[in-house]
């Protein structure tokens, strides 16, 4: 050990290492672990090693868990969730507070754990990772204790599957398990194959505690657990990981109906404007790609800075790189510490050889790499265009890209120019352009002039092939909760699809009426189907009208028709509720037409039906300018705004219940909240919803806001459910039908709803939960102070 | 280790610059920021054993021992002085290993400048005297240079000056300017030490302006507070200082020595300001010569960890030399 007066001559830091004795002390008591299945561990059966990612050096052994496994776990938790749903919701405050608490008093060996096992440096499992954990359990406590005041109706979902990755370990099963017990559910979790430890350590709190066998079960094992949990009998499935993976339990998961939430990659622009503080930025650089080995899925990966600042910022995060440390994770002065496993290690480095190959220059900084365990020294790119890998792929490493962009519009069009939708972080002393930017960067949690800002309170998750649903807040219970389920009505007949002329019922009378001839409503104007060919429409006297054939041609003109009406969604909430009560006046204007045309197309209480649509366009206009966000309480001096965000383009099959009330109570909650709709009208009856034309038309509504293909309904919806430029689908049809959308729905991983057919008439045929169903909140932090 | 004396250095004083406003005017601190980087500074860096111990005497040799009360005397001086050239009990310099360790500085008022450097005789530790109608700096500026003439003709080798905060407020750089290079020259050959009084500035555009313009008006050193005002020293004002400093340095290639005062009274005050030295700045920010905490009774707290370090009984200060 060197002297103090050598120290004083380099004034190093020296070793400052976390001591691990008690944690080791506990692993090697145990060695092996079991999964934790009704309240007990279960005996260790197949094991595989969990290793230190910093030395290599064994943990322990896990089990890996089988189908058997998954099952006997499942029904544990299906034994235990009536009654835990039945506790009063003071009844699980008072466990999940009593969580909160042990895992409190354990936070110091919950840290280490999670150190040991992931290699993520000790200062961020002590001092955010486990805080973080704790603040989840106390505040979802809260929910349970609020939740008849603040979900009146709502009911657990029942047994929830947990898939959970390996980068942030514990603070990811404590957004999965808070939230979920909170609303009354049970769980099963499934901790990531390289990082299971300090969720058997969270099993051997539940049972410390006496939380009720059964309520949280543990089954530790690969993905082929997972997809064993999948595929297991349980109500909903929330996961963390891969897109890739996300994609495959989307479609697994298709037409279960089974819950599904995805948190999925991200590739998030870090902006950085030339007014910004460029200290504050090369700081945030610190605290988004070099956090966690950037193993972070929210991750500022993409560095976008202004020409103007590019050669200061540089400069200045050059200098920064070369003051990391890189070392030993238990050691308290490091920065960086290991990466999760070899197999990690080598994609991060394959990547950045691609990304170097393509033209991309790597500023690495200049550490020394210990001798053994997976490391990677932090770095960024500079010179990597769009087109390079490292642009689109995530590298899930301590590497950032760095680009430039000239104008505010560049900065977006950049920003936006990817298939995640995350997270961004913008930097700049100017509000205005700040919130401007934030308003048009498409990701589900904005930071400005920060970065990485997490709390309980606030909502967070992604947009885009980030993934749907949100975790934390209020947006995150719902995800756990189930809306007063609609009292469900069988479907419909869809009615024949016949080209052919149909001789058998000729038009009555001697003259020729001026025949009315509906096409396709695609940008404002009619247009004849692509097909070049018209079905027969019946009532039930036989023909009364023919409609447009459509096929996939007119879909894509009817979506990219939808995405140049962009403007709809920048509109004043009062602007769009202007044009919804002006189609109301419209409509009423020739109520008798509306329902002629009905009842000639055998459509039981017609008149009631047309008067039951013009209420509900009164409902939505209403609404317009009133469902709004809030402001979550989390941070001192910090707004965090939740913001409900249109999707943009939706995609919806209407039910051919109703034809006219059903299109309307489908459409017009879409297009209030500022989305661009392409509509599929009732197959069976489209001419309801193409005599709507005139009132659009005559109604101020922009062209492309509302576009209508009429045809055969699941083939159209198949058309949209793949279209990778539809953020969102709405499906009310068929059990078949609705599996198809949520498959096909995976390329692109957009939100999907599928509607069961209920009584359009009634309550259970408009309200919140359809506004709720239309957006998307984006959370915006900002912190504030001089 | 010998310690060094600050004026043996060979290091080149602040020439300054002719004023630049360009260099400040545009200038964008964002406050939240600084926060959290000043939050983590010590949560991303810690000293343990051997190198706390050392840490500690570096933060001796960097401390400018203070004494500004209105019931100083003579004799309380010269008893500061005695702490000063022998800061730790011989005990405590035996367990580390030291054959000499001073402070780096005694600091005191004019009329006590006389008194210091008798107390200080045959050391080689300077006497730094506050001046310019310390600590409201609200007096005639020629009285304020006389001052400053006093003090150096009494026999400081530096001088700690205070600015008219006003001339911040109202963003008048020219006369802030003006004013500082007045005093710069009044000093001489005296090492000049600007005091901002930052809890008067109160925001932290201010404190990096004021800090610009005090370098580009020569002095030697900035320092934050002059331990009177409401709020002294805190991390994010001096993180922001330093950032200004090696700004400076960037567009001059002069080195600008920083003084935290006011507020420091603990060991690990003393690690944090020097891990925030380290770390935005560099080691060369780590010697007395640039680099001063203004301290009364942080002294006392550090001789009290040392010697824990040397006997491993934690120390009763009644058993230490009392400043």
């Amino acid at each position: 050990m060197p002297q103090v007066t050598e120290i004083l001559a380099t004034m190093d830091y020296g070793p400052a290492p976390e001591a691990s004795g008690e944690v080791m002390q506990w692993l090697a008591a145990r060695q092996e672990f079991g999964h934790f299945i009704g309240g007990a561990f279960t005996r260790p059966g197949k094991t595989f090693a969990v290793t230190n990612p910093a030395t290599g050096d064994r943990l322990a052994r896990v089990s890996q868990g089988s189908p058997g496994d998954v099952a006997a776990a499942v029904k544990a938790a299906r034994a235990a969730q009536p009654g835990w749903a039945k506790l009063p919701g003071h009844e699980r405050a008072r466990w999940l507070y009593a969580l909160a608490r042990h895992v409190q008093k354990r936070q110091r060996f919950l840290a280490v754990l999670e150190t040991l096992d992931n290699g993520k440096p000790i200062r961020e499992t002590r001092d955010i990772d486990v805080p973080l954990v704790v603040r989840h359990f106390y505040h979802h406590a809260g929910w349970a204790e609020l939740l008849e005041d603040e979900f009146p109706g709502s009911v657990a979902v029942g047994v929830c599957g947990q898939i959970i990755p390996w980068n942030f370990p514990l603070l990811m099963l404590a957004w999965k398990i808070a939230p979920a017990l909170a609303a009354g559910n049970t769980v099963v979790l499934k901790p990531a194959e390289y990082t299971p430890l300090t969720a058997l350590a969270f099993a051997e709190i539940c049972a410390e505690t006496g939380l009720p066998e059964g309520v949280v079960n543990i089954v530790t094992g690969d993905g082929g657990t997972g997809a064993a949990l999948v595929g297991a009998e349980v109500d909903k499935i929330a996961f963390t990981g891969s897109t890739e993976v996300g994609r495959q339990i989307r479609r697994a998961t298709a037409g279960t109906g089974k819950k599904l939430t995805l948190e999925l990659g991200g590739k998030s622009p870090f902006v950085v404007f030339a007014d910004a503080d460029l200290d504050a930025a090369v700081e945030g650089v610190v605290d988004a790609i070099w956090f966690n080995q950037g193993q972070v899925c929210c991750a500022g990966s993409r560095i976008l800075v202004a020409e103007a600042v590019e050669k200061p910022f540089v400069a200045r995060l050059t200098a920064r790189l070369a003051r990391l440390r890189l070392g030993d994770p238990l050691d308290k002065s490091t920065d960086i510490g290991a990466i999760v496993d070899p197999v990690q290690l080598t994609r991060i480095r394959d990547l950045v050889a691609q990304g170097t190959a393509q033209g991309g220059v790597l500023h690495q900084a200049d550490c020394d790499l210990p001798a053994r365990g997976s490391f990677f020294a932090p770095g960024f790119m500079t010179n990597v265009a769009p087109a390079n890998i490292l642009s689109e792929v995530e590298i899930f490493g301590p590497v950032a890209t760095l680009t430039t962009f000239r104008t505010p519009d560049e900065a977006v069009a950049l920003a936006n120019n990817t298939r995640y939708g995350l997270a961004a972080s913008i930097w700049s002393e100017n509000i205005n352009l700040a919130l401007d930017i934030g308003a048009r960067v498409k990701a589900g949690v904005v930071w400005i002039n920060s970065t990485n800002i997490f709390d309980a309170g606030a909502g967070f998750g992604g947009y885009r092939e980030s993934g749907f649903g949100r975790e934390g807040g209020r947006e995150g219970m719902r995800e756990y909760l189930c809306a007063p389920a609609p009292k469900v009505r069988p479907e419909a007949e869809t009615g024949r699809l016949d080209a052919a002329p149909d001789p058998a019922t000729p038009a009555k009378g001697g003259r020729a009426a001026i025949d009315r001839t509906a096409k396709m409503y695609i940008g404002g104007a009619q247009q004849r189907p692509d097909s070049g060919y018209c079905y027969g429409v019946r009532g039930n006297k036989g023909l009364i009208g023919l409609a447009g054939l459509g096929n996939r041609k007119d879909i894509r003109n009817a979506v990219e028709a939808a995405h140049r009406a962009a403007g709809w969604g920048g509109a004043t909430g009062h602007g769009r509720a202007q044009v919804l009560y002006y189609i109301a006046e419209n409509l009423a204007a020739r109520e008798a037409e509306f329902t002629a045309r009905l009842t000639s197309a055998g459509v039981p209480k017609a008149a009631r039906e047309v008067a039951a649509t013009i209420r509900r366009v009164f409902y939505y206009a209403a609404q317009a300018d009133k469902f709004d966000g809030a402001v979550h309480q989390t941070r001192s001096a910090h707004v965090t705004l939740a913001m409900p965000e249109a999707f943009g383009v939706m995609g919806i099959a209407c039910p051919d219940d109703a034809p006219l009330l059903g299109f309307v109570s489908l459409v017009l909650p879409a297009i209030a909240m500022g989305n661009r709709v392409v509509a599929i009208p009732a197959q069976s009856m489209p001419l309801a919803a193409t005599d709507l034309y005139q009132v659009f038309d005559t109604s101020d509504l922009p062209g492309g806001v509302v576009n209508i293909v009429t045809g055969p309904r699941d083939d159209l919806a198949r058309v949209l459910a793949d279209h990778d430029d539809v953020a969102a689908m709405w499906y009310a049809g068929s059990a078949q039908g609705a599996r198809m959308v949520e498959a096909a729905s995976a390329g692109n991983l957009k939100t999907t709803w599928t509607l069961a057919n209920r009584d359009w008439h009634g309550t259970d045929g408009q309200g919140r939960e359809f506004l709720l169903k239309a957006t998307q909140v984006k959370n915006i932090w900002i912190p504030y102070g001089e | 280790m010998p310690a060094q004396s600050p004026l043996a250095s060979n290091r080149p004083r602040n020439s300054g610059v002719p004023l630049q406003t360009g260099w400040f005017d545009q200038i964008a601190v964002n406050s939240p920021a600084a926060e959290r980087r000043a939050a983590t500074l010590t949560t991303r860096r810690t000293v343990k054993k051997e190198w706390q111990a050392a840490w500690l005497v570096n933060a001796i040799r960097c401390v400018d021992l203070t004494t500004l009360s209105g019931d100083d005397t003579p004799d309380r001086v010269m008893r500061l002085c005695a702490k000063a050239r022998r800061p730790l009990a011989d005990h405590i310099m035996a367990g580390l290993g030291l054959d000499h360790l001073t402070t780096g500085a005694v600091c005191v008022y004019p009329t006590m400048v006389a008194a210091a450097v008798r107390g200080l005789a045959g050391s080689d530790v300077p006497v730094a005297s506050v001046a310019t109608g310390f600590p409201a700096g609200l007096m005639p500026l020629p009285l304020r240079l006389a001052e400053i003439r006093y003090g150096v003709d009494e026999g400081a080798d530096e001088i700690d000056i205070v600015i008219s905060r006003a001339h911040v407020l109202n963003a008048d750089w020219a006369a802030l300017y003006d004013e500082v290079a007045a005093m710069r020259e009044a000093c001489g050959g005296a090492h000049m030490k600007a005091i901002l009084a930052t809890g008067d500035l109160k925001t932290l555009r201010n404190v990096y302006k004021a800090s610009m313009v005090a370098m580009q008006a020569g002095a030697d050193f900035i320092k934050t507070s002059t331990g009177k005002e409401g709020v002294n020293a805190t991390l994010p004002v001096s993180l922001i200082m330093v950032r200004a400093l090696r700004d400076y340095g960037r567009r001059t290639g002069q080195q600008v020595g920083f003084k935290p005062a006011g507020g420091l009274k603990t060991a690990r005050d003393a690690i944090a300001w020097q891990i925030l030295m380290k770390e935005e700045l560099g080691n060369d920010w780590l010697c007395p010569d640039l680099f001063r905490l203004g301290a009364s009774s942080m002294l006392g707290d550090i001789e009290r960890q040392l010697e824990h370090f040397v006997t491993g009984r934690y120390a009763a200060s009644s058993r230490h030399a009392l400043a």
